[in-house]
C-alpha cells in the first residue's frame, strides 16, 4: 500500500511540474504591457521600459526565466505583484488571503458533504417519489444553469428576505452563511446524483434480494449494507471535489467581496497582474491535482479489494 | 481422396448433398431478433416519456427560432437610440415584448441573436470536442504503444480545474470566438477521446464481433451495425451536453471580464449586462435568463436522457 501510495505522490509531483512548465511559458506569450503600473507605461521612454524589463529578467531565454523562477518558488518567492497590489510580495498577499480561501473552501465541502449525502440518501429510499423528484430537479437546475445567474439570484434575494448584510463582513458572521452555503451547492448535487445511482445500482444486487427475503430489516439494509458498498466508489471521487469549489470561489469569492484567493484572481485578471494570475492560477492548479491524490489514497484505505501494488486508477470523473 | 470423403464413401453418402453454404444477407439476419431495429428501439425508448417528447420540441423550436429570426424581423439588434425616452423602456410598453436596454437597444432581438451566437459557438466546441476526440479516442484504443502517454496526458488535464484552464488560456490569448473555442476544447476532447477508447476496446474483442466476423459478415455492415451506434449515440449525447457546459462557461468568463468582446451580441453579454442593472431594471436580467434556461435546461435533459435511450439495456 505505501508503495502505491509513494508511486501516485511522485507521479502527482511530476504533473505539478508539467504544470509550472507550461503555465510559466504560455505567460511568457503575454505582451509585456502588463507589467507595467498603467501610469509608468505612458510616463516611460522606450529604452527604460527596456530597462526595466532586463531588471525584471524578462528579456533573458525563457528557459533561463524558469530555471530562476522554480529556484525562487522553492524558497518561497513567488515574485511581486504589480497593478494590484504593486511591488508588494505575492507570498505576504497569499498569506493574508489564504486564511479567508480556506475557511470557506472546508466549510463549503464540509457542508456539500453532509447535505449531498443525505439528499442522496433520501432520493434513493423514496426513489420515484416526491424527494426523489425534487431532488432531480435540483441537480438539473444547479447543473444546467450558468452557476454565475443562481448565485447571483440568491445573493439578492436571500439577503432581502431574510434581512442579511449583501456583502461579506469579517466581524458579522451572519454573512459568512450565504457565500458559504452557495459555494456547497454545485457539490451538494454531485454528491447526492452519485450517491443515489451508486445506492440504487447497489439494491438491484442479489445478496441484497437475500438480505430481504431473509427479512433483515429495511433499514439495516439500507445502512449496512447497500450504503456502505456504494459510499466506496463516491469516497476516491470526495477530495476532487475541490476541482468544482475553485470556479465557485471566483465568482462567489468576488460577489460578496471576500478577500480571499478566488476574488482575487478575477481582480488581478481585470487588472492583467501577470506575476499574481501566474501565481494563482498555479495554487489553483495544485490544489486540484492534490485533491485527486488524496481521493486515490483514500480509495486504497477504504476499499479492500484493490489489489495493491497495482495501477488502480481506471475510471476518470463520471 | 481426402479424409472426409474417404469416410463418406465408406458409409455410402453422396457428397453432392453437401455444399459449401455461401453468405447470404437475407438468412443471416434470421438468426438475431427479427424485428429489432436499434434506432427505432432507441426512438421509441426515448420518446416514451412526455418530458422527453416535449423537451425535445422545446428544443427544436427554440434552435430553430433563433436561426430563422434573422430572417423574420428586420430589428438590430446593436442600432444604439440617441432618443432618452426609448431607454431601459419596460416590456411591453410599445417598445419590445421584452423593453429595451440602457442604450434602447430592443431585448427581444438581442435575446435570440445572443441565442443564436451563442448555440453556434456550443456547436462548433462540440464539432472540435468530438472531432479530435473520435480520431485519438480511436488511435488511443487500437495503438498500444499510445497508451501509456495518453494516460498520462489525460491524468494531466483532468486533475487541474477546468476553470483554472479556460481562465489562463482566455487570458493569455485575446478575447473572442475562437479563443472560447481553444480554451473549452483544449480540455473537452480528453473526455470524449477516452469514452471512445473505452468503447473501442471493448467493441473491439467483444462476443458479438467475433460471431459477426466468424459469420462472413461484410466489414461495412460490422461498422454501420455493431459500432456506429455506440458512437453515434455519444456524438448527439456530446454535441446536446456541449450547449448547456458553453453557455455555462461564456457567462462566467464574460462576468470576469474574458468573454466575447462587448460587441458581440450573446447570451453572456446580455447576462452580464442585465445582472448590472439588475437591481434597477430586473427585467433586462429576466428575460434573457429565462430563454438562455430554456435552452441550456432544454439540451441537458434531452442529452441525458437520449444518452440512457441509447443504452441498449434499457431497449424492453
Amino acid at each position: 500500500m505505501k508503495a502505491y501510495i509513494v508511486k501516485r505522490f511522485f507521479e502527482s509531483l511530476l504533473t505539478v511540474f508539467f504544470v509550472v512548465v507550461a503555465v510559466f511559458m504560455l505567460l511568457r506569450f503575454m505582451p509585456t504591457d502588463g507589467y507595467f503600473d498603467r501610469d509608468d507605461y505612458t510616463e516611460m521612454s522606450e529604452a527604460a521600459r527596456n530597462a526595466y524589463l532586463r531588471t525584471l529578467g524578462l528579456t533573458d531565454n525563457p528557459l533561463v526565466q524558469l530555471g530562476r523562477f522554480v529556484v525562487n518558488l522553492a524558497q518561497g518567492d513567488w515574485g511581486r505583484s504589480i497593478t494590484v497590489y504593486p511591488r508588494t510580495s505575492i507570498s505576504e498577499i497569499l498569506l493574508e488571503k489564504i486564511p479567508y480561501s480556506l475557511s470557506f473552501g472546508l466549510s463549503a465541502i464540509s457542508i456539500s458533504i453532509v447535505l449531498g449525502l443525505l439528499m442522496g440518501i433520501l432520493m434513493a429510499q423514496y426513489k420515484d417519489g416526491i424527494v426523489d423528484g425534487v431532488g432531480t430537479a435540483y441537480v438539473v437546475l444547479v447543473r444546467a444553469i450558468p452557476s454565475l445567474i443562481y448565485l447571483f439570484l440568491i445573493q439578492i434575494w436571500v439577503t432581502k428576505l431574510l434581512g442579511w448584510p449583501m456583502l461579506f463582513n469579517e466581524r458579522n458572521p451572519v454573512s459568512w452563511i450565504l457565500p458559504a452555503i452557495s459555494l456547497a451547492l454545485p457539490n451538494i448535487a454531485w454528491y447526492a446524483i452519485w450517491l443515489r445511482r451508486f445506492m440504487v445500482d447497489e439494491e438491484n444486487k442479489d445478496y441484497i434480494k437475500f438480505a430481504v427475503s431473509k427479512g433483515v430489516p429495511r433499514r439495516t439494509i439500507m445502512f449496512k449494507h447497500v450504503l456502505r458498498n456504494a459510499a466506496v466508489p463516491l469516497v476516491q471521487y470526495l477530495p476532487s471535489q475541490i476541482l468544482l469549489t475553485v470556479g465557485g470561489s471566483l465568482i462567489i469569492e468576488s460577489i460578496y467581496s471576500i478577500p480571499g484567493l478566488g476574488g482575487l484572481l478575477v481582480y488581478a485578471i481585470r487588472q492583467q497582474d501577470n506575476p499574481l494570475v501566474q501565481a494563482l492560477v498555479l495554487i489553483f492548479s495544485v490544489l486540484g491535482i492534490f485533491g485527486v491524490f488524496m481521493g486515490d489514497v483514500l480509495m486504497v484505505l477504504v476499499d479492500p479489494r484493490i489489489k495493491l501494488g497495482k495501477a488502480a486508477k481506471s475510471g476518470g470523473h463520471a | 481422396m481426402t479424409a472426409i470423403e474417404n469416410a463418406m464413401a465408406k458409409i455410402d453418402i453422396d457428397p453432392a448433398l453437401f455444399e459449401r453454404a455461401p453468405f447470404d444477407a437475407a438468412n443471416a439476419e434470421r438468426t438475431g431478433y427479427e424485428r429489432y431495429s436499434y434506432w427505432r428501439s432507441t426512438m421509441r425508448t426515448f420518446l416514451k416519456s412526455p418530458v422527453s417528447r416535449f423537451l425535445l420540441v422545446l428544443m427544436l423550436v427554440l434552435t430553430l427560432f433563433s436561426f430563422i429570426y434573422p430572417l423574420l424581423s428586420s430589428l438590430d439588434p446593436n442600432v444604439v437610440s440617441l432618443d432618452l425616452a426609448t431607454w431601459n423602456q419596460r416590456p411591453g410598453k410599445g417598445h419590445g415584448i421584452f423593453g429595451t436596454d440602457p442604450l434602447g437597444r430592443d431585448i427581444w432581438a438581442r435575446t435570440w441573436y445572443g441565442t443564436r451566437t451563442s448555440l453556434t459557438l456550443a456547436f462548433v466546441i462540440a464539432f472540435f470536442d468530438v472531432g479530435i476526440g473520435m480520431i485519438a479516442g480511436a488511435l488511443w484504443g487500437y495503438v498500444k504503444k499510445l497508451d501509456r502517454i495518453m494516460t498520462e496526458i489525460y491524468n494531466v488535464l483532468t486533475n487541474i480545474p477546468q476553470t483554472v484552464f479556460l481562465v489562463l488560456l482566455a487570458y493569455i490569448l485575446r478575447p473572442g470566438f475562437w479563443t472560447i473555442v481553444l480554451a473549452m476544447c483544449a480540455t473537452g476532447w480528453i473526455g470524449v477521446a477516452r469514452f471512445v477508447r473505452n468503447k473501442v476496446i471493448t467493441l473491439r474483442d467483444s462476443e458479438f464481433n467475433v460471431a459477426s466476423r466468424c459469420l462472413g459478415t461484410p466489414l461495412k455492415r460490422i461498422i454501420s451495425m455493431n459500432i456506429l451506434p455506440h458512437i453515434v449515440s455519444l456524438v448527439i449525447m456530446q454535441i446536446a451536453l456541449t450547449v448547456p457546459y458553453s453557455i455555462g462557461a461564456e457567462v462566467f468568463l464574460g462576468f470576469i471580464g474574458l468573454g466575447l468582446p462587448v460587441k458581440t451580441v450573446s447570451l453572456g453579454n446580455l447576462i452580464n449586462l442585465g445582472k448590472n442593472n439588475f437591481l434597477l431594471y430586473p427585467y433586462q436580467l429576466a428575460w434573457p435568463t429565462l430563454v438562455l434556461s430554456a435552452v441550456t435546461i432544454s439540451f441537458y435533459i434531452v442529452g441525458n436522457k437520449f444518452a440512457d435511450a441509447s443504452d441498449p439495456r434499457n431497449h424492453v
